[in-house]
């Protein structure tokens, strides 16, 4: 029974993932992608981590996907369609493309290895033992006093990524604005 | 299949019945009380005192042409209505509406009365109301109108924003009951304290958190798009906002989505302030009584607040939610987070 619902949120979550890729609606890729958060939030509860999947529907499918949602409606691009006529697919320059490519060996090498290392040490089935690991008190006590630095340190890095985006969206009041200029 | 599934079942049937006629009655009682507060009587023709007029709508909303713009997103128009009824009924499923019971005697083993049991129900009902903006987001989008697609946006904007208030006022009962689920939260507040050792006060949390309180009560309204703060379909300015493309069951879709929203909350509310099914003079395998006492007054609260204050503006909406509410809940959070660790609960 476990393995036939991993199997199904696994391919829906791969399925889902490719397709967000090969969308050309922005829209539309949001919406997979949110598809695909739900499924990967249904394989932690296969995992017996509840707490992990509802924060991962909260956070990820809730909060950050709509503001996504929000700024693609607010510029409202509709397709990539546009220009595609002027400009072959694919064309960015020989330089970008080149990197491109190593990156993507890269990426490719990285995948292999890691789904390698995975093989050697078979996946575990969630046993009770999993579930008083991943209670909500469990987790905070991990966080809070083993991980609390690592956690802190998070913490300081979103303010630091908060204050660069207020100071890049604030107008300068000393600088002439378009109009004025 | 042993008596206590069955009887799980049962419940579960019930629940989904129950929201799915709370809708019909909401829209009756809102119709009813709008007029009396206007000096007005309101529906009375069909059946004894206009009871029968949630049915003659609903009759009416079935036999209505179904109607799509043209330059509409077929699939995502379509897709938006069911998402929001979606999320409507699947938060009721871990609200929790009375205490275990036998019926009567009828089985060995007490039943829970709600849907599902699950640890952490507080937030996955935040989890599926937080998905319910997904369904009016999309329909201001997919209905490739400039009223839709404004109060679409303005939905979104307003809902993420009351959301965080709503999250750190959900946090301070969840501080002091120190559980996630709601069926625990409701058990905590069982009793009296005495106050001057002969006074009984229910222990409720709404005494402990009137500004908690009042901040979920407040971003409950902006959640669930009530007056005053129902812009997403402010008619004067936006037509209908989201589902002004809308016609027939689709548009009956949203309807419902927004009663049930309604009861949800109310519900919510009262299980984490204002007692659950606990009060007196009744017996404890009676407590729904009190459950559905309570979230009829706060229902009625919501509807009566939707024909007393006039709506507010855009921008005044914003800077309450951000500027007062905020900071508001965060530092409700904070003292009571300093109360529970000085008193060492």
């Amino acid at each position: 029974m476990d393995a036939l619902f991993f199997w199904i949120f696994a391919a829906v979550m791969v399925v889902a993932s490719l397709l967000v890729v090969g969308q050309r609606n922005p829209m539309y890729s949001v919406l997979l992608l949110i598809v695909s958060f739900a499924a990967l939030s249904g394989l932690y509860v296969l995992l017996n981590a509840p707490f992990m999947a509802v924060v991962q529907i909260i956070i990820y499918a809730g909060a950050i996907m709509v503001l996504f949602l929000f700024v693609v409606m607010l510029l409202n691009v509709r397709t990539e369609e546009d220009g595609a006529e002027t400009r072959r697919p694919f064309d960015i320059g020989p330089g970008p493309r080149r990197f491109g490519a190593v990156l993507a060996v890269v990426l490719a090498v990285q995948l292999i290895w890691a789904l390698r290392r995975i093989a050697e040490a078979p996946f575990a089935p969630a046993g009770p033992d999993a579930a008083a690991q991943t209670s909500v008190y469990a987790i905070g006590l991990r966080l809070f006093r083993e991980y609390a630095f690592a956690f802190e340190a998070t913490s300081v890095l979103i303010l630091v990524a908060m204050v660069g985006a207020v100071i890049l969206a604030r107008r300068d009041p000393h600088l002439p604005t378009r109009k004025e200029q | 299949m042993s008596a206590t599934l069955i009887a799980q079942l049962v419940v579960i049937g019930f629940t989904f019945f129950m929201l799915l006629n709370s809708a019909a009655v909401l829209v009756l009682m809102e119709r009813k009380v709008a007029a009396f507060i206007q000096q007005r009587l309101g529906p009375y023709r069909v059946g004894p005192w206009g009871a029968m007029q949630p049915l003659a709508d609903i009759i009416k909303l079935m036999m209505k042409e179904e109607l799509r713009p043209k330059s509409a997103d077929t699939f995502l128009f379509y897709l938006a209505p069911i998402l929001c009824a979606t999320a409507a009924f699947a938060a009721f499923a871990v609200v929790p509406f009375g205490a275990d019971t036998t019926f009567f005697g009828l089985l060995d083993e007490p039943v829970k009365l709600m849907a599902a049991d699950v640890n952490v129900g507080l937030l996955v009902i935040f989890a599926i109301t937080s998905m319910g903006v997904y369904g009016i987001v999309l329909a201001g989008w997919a209905s490739n109108s400039k009223y839709s697609l404004l109060g679409g946006l303005r939905s979104s904007a307003q809902m993420i924003s009351y959301e965080l208030s709503y999250g750190l006022s959900l946090a301070a009962v969840i501080m002091l009951a120190g559980t996630l689920s709601l069926r625990e939260v409701v058990d905590a507040q069982a009793g009296y304290w005495h106050l001057f050792g002969v006074l009984p006060i229910p222990k409720w949390y709404v005494f402990l958190q009137p500004l908690g309180f009042f901040i979920f009560m407040t971003a409950g309204v902006a959640e669930t798009n009530r007056a005053p703060f129902d812009f997403p379909e402010a008619e004067q300015e936006l037509v209908a906002g989201y589902h002004t493309e809308y016609s027939s069951m689709t548009f009956a879709l949203f309807f419902m989505a927004e009663y049930i929203n309604m009861v949800t909350v109310s519900a919510v509310a009262v299980n984490l302030f204002l007692g659950g099914w606990h009060g007196p003079f009744l017996p404890e395998y009676l407590g729904w009584m009190w459950f559905l006492l309570k979230v009829f007054a706060l229902l009625f609260f919501y509807i009566w607040m939707r024909w007393t204050l006039p709506r507010y503006r855009y921008d005044h909406l914003m800077e309450f939610g951000w500027k007062w509410l905020l900071p508001a809940a965060t530092l409700n959070l904070l003292v009571t987070a300093g109360v529970v660790i000085w008193m060492g609960w």
